[in-house]
């Protein structure tokens, strides 16, 4: 067949070439990547109305277990999906595709997440559990901003030092044994580290006591000759990881094979990993669990989306959750302090919130919450590095 | 209805084109290559610090970045650097295998190879990757089979991955060498050895050249999927790939992650075109 | 080819040496599927069944198998109208633009899959405004797809002499019938292969789907990833891994099969031996 065919083919191509051009301008001067920008403004719900029969959450591992959704399920009708997030910037991710009601969100995701305008404020006097939540977890900055308050707190915690009894010797009292270059090559291949940004305030906490000159105060608010030190810290504590988990469940399976023996970790993979019967162990009780210099933490709050699909039964669920039954449930189960003052009263081992500290607000001086690393420092400076310089520095880090 | 439709096509080879065209042509430009077009231009935006949003002013602060920070060339040589080696490593393996297939194998024995090899990649990518997280583990398989004389297994880590993604991508290296291998005439090779050729000196100056084309379409998939794959490296090592900085960044700074983003494109574009003009896509 | 014998027994060995290193993992996958522990030490202490009734059992493992069979079906489909539509095209006419089709076909399976991911749920979330679902899953799918089907059928039209198309119009045939009965009749079997090729790369995929795929939703693959590092599922999803495997030996046998039919077909050359097409990988 002889080609007859070049000037129309050709303007054929042409036009396609020009659509996608039009279409890069219209991405280009079109509004921005978000109907919803910044937060606050919008209106928390008023009235709470039927439920829709179905909740999809984002939750961290061991926050939403059948021994606690399946009793809420029958009890509203909502069904729960539970989508479980191993860090906090997979949590942001989820939130901004709309898809879900809700997020149990640590303090570095809180203020992103109100200032990306993901998600709506909370309007407490819906939430008849909420008059009872210990008073130091209310109109905290992580959940409260600009005097609007943005979620339900869930629980908290501290992370924790873990290592294999067997391996490791004699038993850690100090973060050097993953921090210190020259501790932690001991165990070079088997440490167990966070895969998230915030472990750079891990490395801020060893400093503060270790470091003093540094002169840091909160591991968030780092200007640039400590950030710099704590990543210093990072990147020689690189050669002795054996693998940066981004999964709880990723390190149970590490320790549980032996390709770790010490670490950060989080009380479920403490308790998920004893249940196997590896010999784990951690800071003691009398201690606070934790070791000499403090350690980072959580604090946890449940949050709405905005406009989510499914408003009412995302309040049955912050509702539910600090129920003093349920809550006491939810903090046996993980390992962590109970938000909810009646929980106290219900939890199985009477000396749970004892044990936990739930009830001391001074000892959670020495556990630093999960925060956004901001540029402004609160002490009128803006020489903080933000949010992007950790992550950037993250991936320097891992190499 | 229908044969006035088609009586519209008959004699006219530009409308023919034109309507077999539009659909995949439509979807493939508009929307595949558009959606692209739309997530690289915000390479050249910026991102707010608190929100993770991305603002729509021009800066070239991203590619600064990839060129300023050396982790980043660190991070691309690394990806690079292992799918040249996974494509090599893949060649070698693939090529005896499909040699004896399209050449030596019965006809039976053909059909049998054939599905023998096209059989694993019906299992899950997944699951085999985690089966070889498994066998390397420190006390799985390989440790189990090696400790005995005294070797081990290399554990999490480069040797892995590399491991893994030549494993992995080796069907897809063996099918179109094999294909390629049989559209060489039995006759050309039969001359060869007339004319006095050893074994060798056939293989080296008739085959070789006449599969070099299928063996480059086999290494633009074992290349382009090692350069894009993040699961990966994250199930058997710490180290990181190009996939792994973009997923990593792709929440919360975009701009970054679609500048990284262009590298592996640009990368393959160009694979692909030095490939067309070897002849592989006749062989793909 | 004649070959010494050692170079016969060097090849032998060579074969014997790469089909032991495909399939070591898949063996070891189907032991671990009987293991009676949950920890995946070496060896497994014992076997058990149990976990492939388990399988079965669990509804989550069940949707997730219904959802990736109803996504590939669908992708495939698109894959096949597109790939098929692209191929004549080209296989059949020149024009402007002709070789560019060929790289634009193999675009979407060539560039990472991490960019394609993104980019389509980009343009579906924040563009088209449309939420993601199993649909936008599906045209994930069924962009990469295209190539495959696009290859296998281009392949087979060059071989089918574009003669037996003409006589068909002179015979009075008019486009559609022309298609249906002459040029359709040769392709099918090489579009089944490619659909069925097609299907298996739908049914695996994971980087795109992530991405592209609701919030209440899941494929085989994703469930699968969910639940690859849970202690207590992870038995489960190894007899899972081995249930696909064997439920799929029958598609890939009739790909082969059907690719192998048309070693009569007018048109093809000279030398016997299988056809291969349906090995025409993406």
């Amino acid at each position: 067949m002889r080609s007859r065919y070049g000037n129309p083919a050709r303007t054929a191509w042409l036009v396609l070439a020009g659509l996608v051009v039009f279409m890069l301008v219209l991405a280009g001067c079109g509004s921005s990547s978000s109907d919803t920008t910044g937060g606050g403004g919008e209106e928390a719900l008023q009235k709470l109305g039927k439920g829709e029969g179905e909740v999809s959450l984002i939750s961290w591992a061991g926050y939403v277990e059948p021994e606690w959704s399946k009793p809420f399920e029958q009890k509203t009708g909502c069904k729960v999906n539970n989508k479980v997030a191993g860090t906090s910037d997979e949590m942001v991710k989820l939130m901004s595709s709309g898809q879900y009601d809700g997020v149990s969100a640590s303090g570095n995701a809180t203020a992103r997440l109100v200032a990306a305008g993901y998600v709506a404020p909370v309007n407490t006097g819906l939430v008849p559990n909420y008059k009872t939540v210990f008073s130091d977890l209310k109109d905290q900055p992580y959940n409260t901003f600009e005097g609007v308050n943005y979620g339900i707190p869930h629980g908290r915690g501290a992370n924790l030092l873990m290592w294999n009894g067997n391996d490791v010797k004699p038993a850690p009292t100090s973060w050097n044994v993953t921090m210190d270059p020259k501790v932690a090559a001991k165990y070079k291949g088997k440490i167990s580290q966070y895969d998230d940004p915030m472990s750079i305030a891990e490395a801020a906490v060893y400093l503060k006591a270790h470091e003093t000159s540094l002169g840091i105060e909160n591991p968030y608010e780092l200007n640039e000759e400590q950030f710099n030190a704590a990543v210093e810290l990072l990147k020689e504590q690189q050669p002795n990881v054996g693998e940066y988990w981004g999964e709880a469940a990723k390190q149970i399976s590490g320790f549980a094979n032996g390709d770790n023996t010490v670490g950060t970790t989080w009380q479920y993979q403490y308790f998920a990993l004893k249940e196997e019967g590896v010999p784990v162990a951690a800071s003691p009780a009398k201690q606070g669990f934790l070791p000499e210099e403090g350690a980072t933490g959580w604090s946890d709050t449940w949050m709405i989306a905005k406009n989510a699909k499914h408003p009412n039964c995302m309040y049955e669920w912050m509702n539910w959750i600090i129920e003093p039954k349920v809550n006491a449930q939810v903090a046996e189960y993980f390992g962590e302090a109970p938000a909810q003052e009646k929980a106290c009263e219900e939890t199985k081992n009477p000396n749970f919130c004892a044990e936990y500290h739930a009830e001391e607000p001074d000892f959670w001086k020495r556990v630093y919450y999960w925060e956004t690393p901001l540029a402004d420092c609160g002490n009128g400076e803006e020489d903080c590095m933000d949010y992007n310089d950790w992550v950037k520095a993250w991936t320097s880090i891992k190499g | 209805m229908g044969h006035r439709l088609a009586g519209l096509f008959q004699g006219r080879p530009r409308l023919q084109v034109g309507a077999l065209l539009a659909g995949p042509v439509g979807w493939l430009v508009i929307g595949y290559l558009g959606s692209l077009a739309i997530l690289l231009i915000t390479a050249f935006w910026s991102v707010d610090p608190l929100s993770g949003l991305v603002v729509k002013n021009y800066t070239l602060e991203n590619f600064e970045t990839l060129f300023n920070e050396p982790v980043y060339r660190e991070i691309v040589w690394r990806t690079v650097r292992t799918a040249l080696l996974v494509t090599i490593t893949d060649a070698i393996i693939a090529f005896p295998i499909a040699f004896y297939m399209a050449k030596v194998a019965s006809r039976r024995g053909k059909a049998l190879l054939v599905v023998g090899i096209l059989l694993p990649l019906w299992s899950s990518y997944l699951v085999k990757v985690y089966a070889w997280r498994t066998i390397l583990s420190s006390d799985g398989m390989l440790h189990w089979l090696l400790s005995p004389i005294g070797l081990d297994t290399p554990g999490y880590g480069m040797t892995a991955v590399w491991l893994v993604f030549s494993y992995l991508w080796l069907p897809y290296m063996i099918l179109p060498i094999y294909a390629g291998l049989e559209r060489i005439p039995d006759s050309l090779i039969s001359a060869s050895e007339d004319l006095g050729a050893s074994p060798f000196t056939t293989f080296r100056r008739v085959i070789l050249p006449l599969s070099f084309p299928a063996v480059v379409a086999g290494s633009i998939f074992t290349f382009s999927l090692t350069l894009g794959d993040y699961i990966t490296p994250r199930l058997v090592s710490n180290e990181q790939f190009i996939g792994n900085v973009i997923f990593n960044n792709i929440a919360n700074n975009q701009p970054l992650a679609a500048a990284l983003a262009l590298v592996p494109i640009v990368v393959m574009i160009a694979y692909l075109l030095v490939a067309r003009k070897l002849g592989a896509f006749e062989h793909v | 080819m004649r070959l010494s014998r050692r170079a016969r027994a060097l090849l032998r060995f060579a074969v014997g040496a790469a089909l032991a290193f495909i399939y070591f993992p898949l063996v070891v996958i189907f032991i671990y599927a009987f293991n009676s522990s949950k920890i995946l030490a070496w060896p497994p202490p014992s076997l058990t069944t149990e976990w492939f009734s388990k399988a079965f059992e669990n509804e989550a493992a069940r949707e997730a198998f219904f959802t990736s069979i109803k996504a590939g079906i669908a992708a495939t489909a698109i894959a096949l109208v597109l790939g098929t539509l692209a191929s004549l095209a080209v296989a059949r006419h020149r024009f402007f633009g002709r070789e560019t089709i060929s790289f634009l076909v193999i675009l979407p399976i060539a560039l990472p899959g991490i960019v394609t991911g993104v980019a389509i749920s980009n343009t579906f979330t924040q563009v088209l405004n449309v939420p993601l679902s199993l649909f936008t899953v599906i045209v994930g799918h069924a962009t990469f797809c295209i190539v495959v089907v696009y290859n296998n059928a281009v392949a087979r039209l060059r071989r089918l002499s574009g003669s037996y198309e003409e006589a068909s119009a002179d015979l009075g045939a008019h486009t559609w019938q022309t298609f249906r009965y002459v040029t359709f009749a040769g392709m099918k079997s090489a579009l089944i292969a490619g659909g069925l090729l097609a299907f298996a790369l739908s049914f695996d995929e994971i980087i795109v789907t992530n991405f592209t795929i609701g919030a209440g939703e899941q494929t085989l693959p994703i469930w699968i990833f969910s639940n690859l590092f849970r202690p207590h599922e992870l038995p489960i999803v190894n007899a899972v891994a081995v249930l696909t495997i064997l439920i799929s030996i029958i598609p890939v046998y009739l790909a082969h099969r059907l690719g192998g039919e048309d070693a009569a077909a007018p048109g093809r050359g000279g030398g016997g031996g299988v056809e291969t097409e349906a090995t025409a990988v993406p």
